[in-house]
This record gives structure tokens, sequence and C-alpha cells, in this order.
């Protein structure tokens, strides 16, 4: 007795599902981006592509190579800890090419930000009521706000 | 032109080359920068806290954030003695150019939450995506890819901190990456490089030598939400217990 008569459309069936795996796997091996899983159930390749990001903030320590002169004369006052672009913004783009101006901070804005007074505010923050405080004359008239303390020279 | 038989047997193999290159991506963009010997928080400090928005303006800066979309923003929490459990809380445009001034004595207590995508250690974000588009990369940091993110928003919903958008003009989910751009290269976050009274710090967990481990020691630390378990590496000094 043969085992396998009849058994033409088995093979036939099996040629189809082989067929069908194969052509499963070359799509697979075609649309799914290589990193895919090479850390997870991600596309490996993207950590890469945002760590590629362009950065506008230069970072405190790239300011100081150059005006070291500023760095010192903050290092001694109050604003020791507030980084260059915090107040100046970011100027990665002036940094990486200083013949770009990065323009100055308009004072009237920038001071009373974090000064002006608010009870929300920490009680032991510097804080006034800016109308007050100097009727409208700029900040910088008296304060020079690298060392804002005014004994410390004032104005330049 | 004509294309011979000969001519698409040419171009096929020349295709599928340049097809490959495609799926292969970019290469390392930071060689120094090894991803398994970090991992990444933040400590917010928010007796620091002086709602200047600085963080979120610079956070706009840097990763062009448009705008009324935030990755970070700063609340206002003002606290009744008599409804401690009902804080009125206002953000006027992310806290982006500060807050209403508050008078002298005032009823209750105010005082200001920076608050930005917690880097979950265990995110509810990343287990929804049907895509595999938001994971955490090895280093802790939530990101989405946004060449692979279909929009669906199922991540924007699962995210118990509402810290993800759907991105006006890309149409695909945005967060916080804690600047990750930055932090590979060795600089900090820009909402930390911004902010002027030190009340965000960025975190290496992983780094024996940053101060967050004496920082940890020596504080009662709080995360947003910990009942959810998401396991949060954003953490807060002196947050109120009244915090959402």
């Amino acid at each position: 007795m043969k085992l396998f008569k009849d058994a033409g459309h088995l093979f036939r069936l099996a040629g189809v599902f082989l067929l069908g795996t194969l052509s499963f796997l070359a799509i697979r091996a075609f649309v799914v981006p290589h990193s895919f899983g090479q850390y997870g159930h991600y596309r490996g390749a993207a950590i890469a592509e945002i760590a590629a990001h362009p950065v506008h903030f230069a970072g405190h320590q790239t300011c100081e190579t150059c005006h070291s002169d500023i760095a010192q004369t903050k290092s001694a006052g109050k604003h020791a800890q507030v980084n260059c672009e915090a107040c100046h913004g970011p100027l990665a783009k002036h940094a990486d090419d200083p013949s770009i101006d990065p323009g100055k901070p308009d004072v009237a804005v920038l001071c009373v930000r974090c000064h002006s007074a608010s009870a929300a505010r920490p009680k032991d923050f510097p804080q006034v009521d800016a109308d007050q405080h100097s009727g409208g004359i700029p900040c910088t008239t008296c304060h020079q706000p690298h060392n804002p303390v005014i004994a410390a020279g004032g104005a330049k | 032109m004509n294309i011979t038989r000969r001519h698409l047997l040419i171009l096929l193999p020349a295709a599928a080359v340049a097809w490959e290159s495609v799926l292969a991506g970019t290469p390392e963009s930071s060689p120094n920068y090894t991803m398994t010997e970090h991992w990444w928080g933040m400590l917010i400090d928010i007796p620091k806290c002086i709602g200047c928005g600085n963080c979120v303006r610079a956070c706009q800066a840097e990763n062009d954030v448009p705008d009324g979309f935030f990755r970070t923003w700063v609340e206002r929490y003002h606290v009744n003695d008599w409804q401690l459990a009902n804080p009125q809380v206002i953000s006027p445009d992310g806290g982006k150019e500060g807050f209403p001034s508050v008078a002298e004595d005032p009823e209750g207590k105010y005082f200001f939450v920076p608050k930005l995508c917690n880097h979950c250690a265990d995110s509810p974000c990343t287990q929804v995506c049907p895509v595999g588009a938001t994971f955490i990369s090895p280093d802790g940091v939530v990101l989405v890819d946004q060449k692979y993110c279909l929009g669906c928003a199922y991540c924007v919903q699962a995210c118990p901190y509402g810290c993800r958008y759907i991105h006006p003009t890309k149409k695909v989910a945005d967060k916080c990456t804690l600047c990750y751009h930055r932090i590979t290269k060795g600089l900090t976050t820009a909402c930390c490089e911004a902010c002027p009274t030190g009340a965000r710090q960025l975190a290496d967990l992983k780094n024996p030598a940053d101060p967050i481990h004496a920082f940890l020691k020596t504080h009662s630390v709080q995360v947003l939400k910990p009942q959810m378990a998401t396991g949060a590496k954003v953490f807060y000094n002196g947050l109120d217990g009244s915090v959402r």
C-alpha cells in the first residue's frame, strides 16, 4: 500500500504556505528598520537622531571661556549662581560665531521677572515694587547686573 | 527613457543599497557618551522656585516648542487653610511670562510648582504605544521616535501627568526629551541652564559623584502621584501635599 497516495494536494498546500512564509520574511526584512529591536521594541537609531538635534543654549562654561572677566565679577556677587543665558537668552550661535551680535537684554522686562514683589515668592528672595523702588528709573542706573549690590561699585 | 531588462537588473540592487542606508539611520552623534553609564532624572527644589518662567521660555527656544504647547510649565498653587484638598491652581500661558503679583499678607499660602515629563522608569505612556514609537532609552529618558509615531495619541491619554501633546504641524506625539541632545554632550538641560535660582537640577542617578545622592540622603523628597507607581524620576523637595 502506498503511504502518500493522493497526497499531491498536501504538498501543494505546503508549497503555498512556504511561499507565504518566505514572502512575509522577505517583506519584513525590507520594511522593518534594521535598528528596530537593537535596545528594545523601538527603532534604536531614533536615539542618535534625537541626540543630534541642534543646541541653542551654549552653556555658561562656553560663555566663560571668552568672558572670564564677567564671570569673575559675577562670582563675587549675588548673581553668582545665575547662568549667563538665564538673562541673555540662548546664544549658541554667538558662541559659534562671535561676530553675531547677541544684543542686550531689556532691563525693564528682565529684572522684574524675578524681582517684582509677590507674596507667592519665597520670603527670603529679594523683591521690590519697581514703581516705589525706583519710580521708573532703569534698574541699571544704580545696579550693575553682574554684581547688583550698590556698594560693589554701582552702575558701569 | 526606455528601461530594458538589463537596466532594471542593474538599478534594482542600487536602489536596495540606497534603501538600506535609509533604514540604517544616522550614525551615533556623541561618540564619548555611553548610554549604560547614566540614569537621568531631575531634582526640583520648590522653596527655590520664584515663578519667573525662565525654564518655560528656555525650553521653547531650545526645542522649538509651538506656541500654546509646553514641554515644561510652571503652576502657581494657592492653598487655603480651610481648603487643603482643593487648591486653586493657575498657569497663565504655562507661566511663560510670569504670574500676577500677590498682595502682602494673603489668605493661605502660595507656591510655584514647575512641571515636566517625569521620565518614569515604569512609564504608562511607553506601554500603550501600538507601534513602538515611544520608549525608555537605556539611560532612562522617555523619548518619542517622531518618524515612527502614528499620532494616535494613546500615549497623550496614558500620561498621568499631562506631559504629552500632539504637535500641531507634525501631527505626532511630542514631549520633553530631558534635552537629550544636550545631556549626551555633557551639557545640562535648557531649563536647568536658564533657572536663575537653581530650583531645577539635572541628576544622573548612576553617577555616584552627582550631588543628587547627598541631597536625597538628607532631604525628604517626593515624586508626583506616587500611588500610580510610575517610577517617576523627577524628585520634588518641599512639595506640598495639595499638589496633584
